[in-house]
């Protein structure tokens, strides 16, 4: 391969192994600006992932598979709400306890099927994988060296940027968006002036599981439906949590915060291949060891919270002064 | 006639849990007109207006509106009625802009933000009279502003029936003054006002009838006109007190503790107290006067170590405490307790009980790794007898608590520590006619005991009857240190705003330095040794 093309892949695998964060991370942002902390992400997209792949393949339909990914996820929207917003259960341990309960579906569904021989194998399904194939936008994708990394991608990666574009805008500028930022902020504020709470709640949250559910699904198209011992998030659901911090709540910031974050991650996946095209500059990278790229992400999040909370003076920060905070009108 | 009031409430009861917060209260108030709604600290007014405003439901009872039977079962049903309330803690979101706290309830607004919402709140809020910038933050609103914000809020609402939880609590006599003159011009626009004061000259100001409650009875409601101070005290509190401050004459100490040339600056770097001198003896209450915000939490944190000082000296019995930690000052038997404007900032834990707060302070004292209960719920026990708190037990949350019974609670808990040093700012802020003279009696008691106490006050006609001296500040200068018994109101008012600096009045004794200081290299003092008492 030529050095300039170790270059071109690296950019593309950069979004294509970390899109999923995006989704989770926007999923995410839209159900803590609720003032919902929903831990649960890692099983959310467990749960999305395992139906719309399933159903996705038994249809041979891309967009059923992402509506059914999207619909199964905000299902564990639903639950969560049902459980932090009426029953007033701790979201912590809401969130968490939904993590584990996603893995538990996953595998129980999936094991389940190659138990009876019946789990679908992507590659016989031709119009999920016809779907899933890389569409160059004309023009920008004949770019030198960026236009393939940025500009041919498979469907679903242009869908999870312009949903955080969406997303962003909607917070920002519509007035939905301004209801919902106010919920997470002063739900009693909200309330006092005829918001209905528990309505924006219930919606927000099911819709940014929704969301989260899409990214899954993404992870298991990625890897082509294999399924083995390791469930397909493997961990993405807990790194978006912390990347909602690392983009201080806005969608937008959500798309440099994937970026940043997939950098490292791919370089975990490419780092030999940029160390053989470019031994005198980058050599060292073949002698780091795999487990200090893994640890990188998490080591770039502890690096990042401490920034944010530096920087985090009032009005600065995005964080929604209620998030965690069940709300009760009669509370005294 | 049931068709003239704007609103009537007719045999409401709420209970939570055992406890009958109102009891078959009847309440009424005709467009155009003011009624204040008096009654002691958790006698149940708030309940009440919530029940207008859609925060409870009464469990019994009927609310018409103009004639009306409602049911109103949330907030959206109130503003669909007409009914804006103005709650003690404003239901602001901090972080947007004025306008966006009002157009977020705005209904039919449209899918997207426009920029043009800030003219349009903008306009109405000049339309109604008041003036608001709406791209300004709420948290970087001055507390009157946020105020005003609600106010205009629920009249963009087009709220005809305005209710208004103690909004005097936290303003400025001239704020105070700028709010009736709003009220009164709602009140000839036909707008019913119903307005929550512990104060009973506001309430014969401003209203034109009182409703009375007490421990969530409703007791009678009366014309202003014909009534009076003493009359509605006793309506409220149900016997006969005493409205006169005591302040009894005690010996006093030499200096306890005195500050020299002390320079602070706020969280903002700006100067917040410039080049202050003062001293508290034993046995004497210095009260400290100033318009809001100029210097006395910075003061009062200075003092207690909370806060850096950026120069100047503090001693306390001759000894430093500059530097000291908050722990040290403590033991030494300096003892603070701050009321802030929201009344629930500082000092305690909300959500824990009376007895854990309790043992905040005291912990140290038992050994070993186990937290001893039995001494904390003594000591709870204890402070809730002494200070009559209202509380259904020791093991209650604090943030259950009323307002004044909350501040009793901080109260009680500094003095049980015993200290010689007590500084208290706002101690009665918001709280009732006999929550507060139970405050001034603690503290005279601890005059009494030869306790030094920094009073920060807020009402003049308070500080005048209850404190020895009164210092003034202005801008975080020191305007002079007067004799409250020699003084005036008018003194005072003018040298709070510094129009007047008494500060150099006597050119051999600089105001806020002892003649008998304790500071070694005592500058100004043993001129003529004949009296410790300048003036």
């Amino acid at each position: 391969m030529d050095k300039l093309g170790v270059i071109t892949s690296f950019i593309h695998n950069i979004l294509v192994f970390n899109i999923p964060l995006l989704y989770g991370t926007v999923g995410e942002i839209i159900v803590e600006k609720s003032g919902s902390l929903n831990l649960g992400v890692e099983g959310t997209m467990a749960v999305g992932a395992i139906f719309g792949y399933i159903v996705g393949c038994f249809t041979n339909n891309l967009l059923v598979g992402i509506l059914v990914a999207f619909l199964a996820s905000a299902l564990c929207g639903l639950l969560f709400a049902a459980l932090t917003v009426s029953l007033q259960a701790n979201q912590n341990i809401t969130g968490l306890t939904m993590s584990i309960f996603g893995v538990g579906v996953y595998f129980f569904l999936g094991r389940t099927l190659r138990a009876a021989d019946a789990w679908p194998m992507m590659n016989d399904y031709e119009n999920i994988k016809n779907g899933f194939a890389d569409i160059p936008i004309p023009g920008l994708s004949e770019i030198p060296v960026v236009g393939h990394g940025f500009f041919n991608h498979n469907i679903l990666i242009y869908l999870g940027i312009a949903i955080a574009i969406a997303a962003w805008w909607y917070l920002k500028h519509s007035k939905p968006g301004l209801r919902l930022r106010a919920v997470g902020e002063n739900p009693g504020a909200a309330d006092s002036v005829g918001i209905n709470v528990k309505r924006m709640k219930y919606l927000h949250i099911c819709l940014g599981c929704g969301i989260m559910g899409i990214g899954g699904y993404y992870m298991g198209l990625n890897m082509t439906g294999s399924f083995n011992s390791e469930c397909w998030i493997n961990g993405y659901g807990w790194i978006a949590v912390a990347l909602v911090i690392f983009a201080n709540w806005n969608p937008a910031l959500a798309i440099v915060g994937t970026f940043v974050f997939g950098f490292f991650n791919t370089l975990r996946v490419s780092g030999s291949s940029l160390a053989a095209a470019f031994p005198e500059v980058l050599g060292w990278l073949a002698h780091i060891p795999t487990q200090l790229y893994q640890a990188l992400p998490f080591i770039i999040t502890a690096v990042v919270l401490v920034i944010s909370s530096i920087r985090n003076k009032r009005g600065g920060s995005g964080l929604p002064a209620a998030l965690g905070a069940n709300y009760f009108r009669e509370e005294r | 006639m049931a068709e003239s009031y704007a609103i009537e409430m007719r045999g409401i009861t709420k209970r939570f849990g055992s406890i009958v917060a109102n009891n078959n209260v009847n309440l009424n108030v005709k467009p155009g007109e003011i009624l204040a709604l008096l009654g002691e600290n958790g006698s149940g007014k708030t309940t009440l207006m919530n029940m207008l405003s859609g925060i409870y439901k009464p469990d019994d009872g009927e609310i018409f509106v103009n004639g009306q039977p409602v049911s109103i079962d949330s907030p959206e049903d109130a503003k669909r009625l007409g009914i804006g309330m103005v709650h003690q803690h404003f239901k602001l979101v901090d972080v947007f802009s004025a306008a966006d706290n009002i157009w977020m309830g705005k209904e039919k607004a449209g899918f997207v933000l426009r920029k043009n919402r800030y003219d349009d709140i903008e306009q109405i809020a000049n339309q109604f009279g008041f003036e608001l910038d709406p791209k300004k933050k709420v948290y970087n609103m001055a507390v009157s502003e946020k105020q005003t914000l609600e106010i205009v809020k629920v009249l963009y609402y087009g709220a005809k029936i305005l209710i208004l939880d103690e909004p005097t609590a936290v303003l400025t006599a001239q704020e105070i003054r700028k709010l009736f003159d709003v009220l009164r011009t709602m009140k000839e626009a036909g707008h019913a006002i119903i307005i929550i004061t512990h104060k009973l000259n506001e309430v014969l100001e401003i209203s034109d009838r009182v409703a009375i409650l007490r421990k969530g009875e409703y007791i009678t409601t009366v014309d202003t006109a014909s009534t009076n101070e003493q009359a509605l005290t006793e309506w409220m509190v149900g016997r006969k007190v005493d409205l006169n401050i005591d302040r009894p004459q005690v010996e006093t100490t030499r200096p306890l503790l005195e500050v020299r040339d002390l320079t602070i600056e706020n969280d903002e770097g700006a100067v917040a107290i410039d080049n202050v001198n003062f001293y508290i003896r034993g046995g004497e209450i210095l009260g400290v006067a100033g318009i809001a915000g100029c210097g006395q939490k910075e003061l009062c944190e200075a003092i207690a170590g909370l806060r850096p000082i950026k120069s100047g000296q503090m001693i306390h019995k001759g000894d430093n405490i500059v530097g000291l930690t908050p722990k040290a000052i403590l033991e030494k038997g300096i003892s603070m307790s701050f009321i802030p404007e929201d009344r629930l900032g500082m000092g305690l834990a909300p959500s824990m009980s009376i007895t854990e707060n309790m043992l905040l302070k005291n912990y140290r004292e038992v050994k070993g790794p186990f937290v001893d209960r039995k001494s904390g719920r003594a000591a709870a026990e204890q402070v809730i007898k002494d200070l009559e708190v209202v509380t259904p037990s020791t093991e209650t949350p604090v943030r259950r608590l009323s307002g004044g019974n909350v501040q009793k609670v901080l109260l009680g808990r500094e003095i049980k520590a015993g200290p010689n040093v007590i500084i208290t700012a706002y101690p009665v802020r918001g709280l009732d006619i006999n929550s507060s003279y139970m405050i001034y009696n603690i503290l005279n008691t601890q005059k009494k005991n030869g306790v030094g106490v920094l009073f920060v006050g807020e009402d003049l006609d308070v500080m005048l009857s209850l404190c020895d001296k009164i210092l003034v500040l202005c801008h975080g200068k020191l305007m002079g240190v007067v004799h409250a018994h020699k003084t005036t109101k008018e003194e005072l008012g003018l040298m709070m705003t510094g129009a007047l600096d008494l500060s150099e009045k006597y050119e051999n004794k600089p105001a806020g330095v002892a003649k008998d200081t304790l500071f070694t290299d005592a500058k100004g003092g043993e001129t003529d040794g004949t009296s410790d008492h300048e003036a």
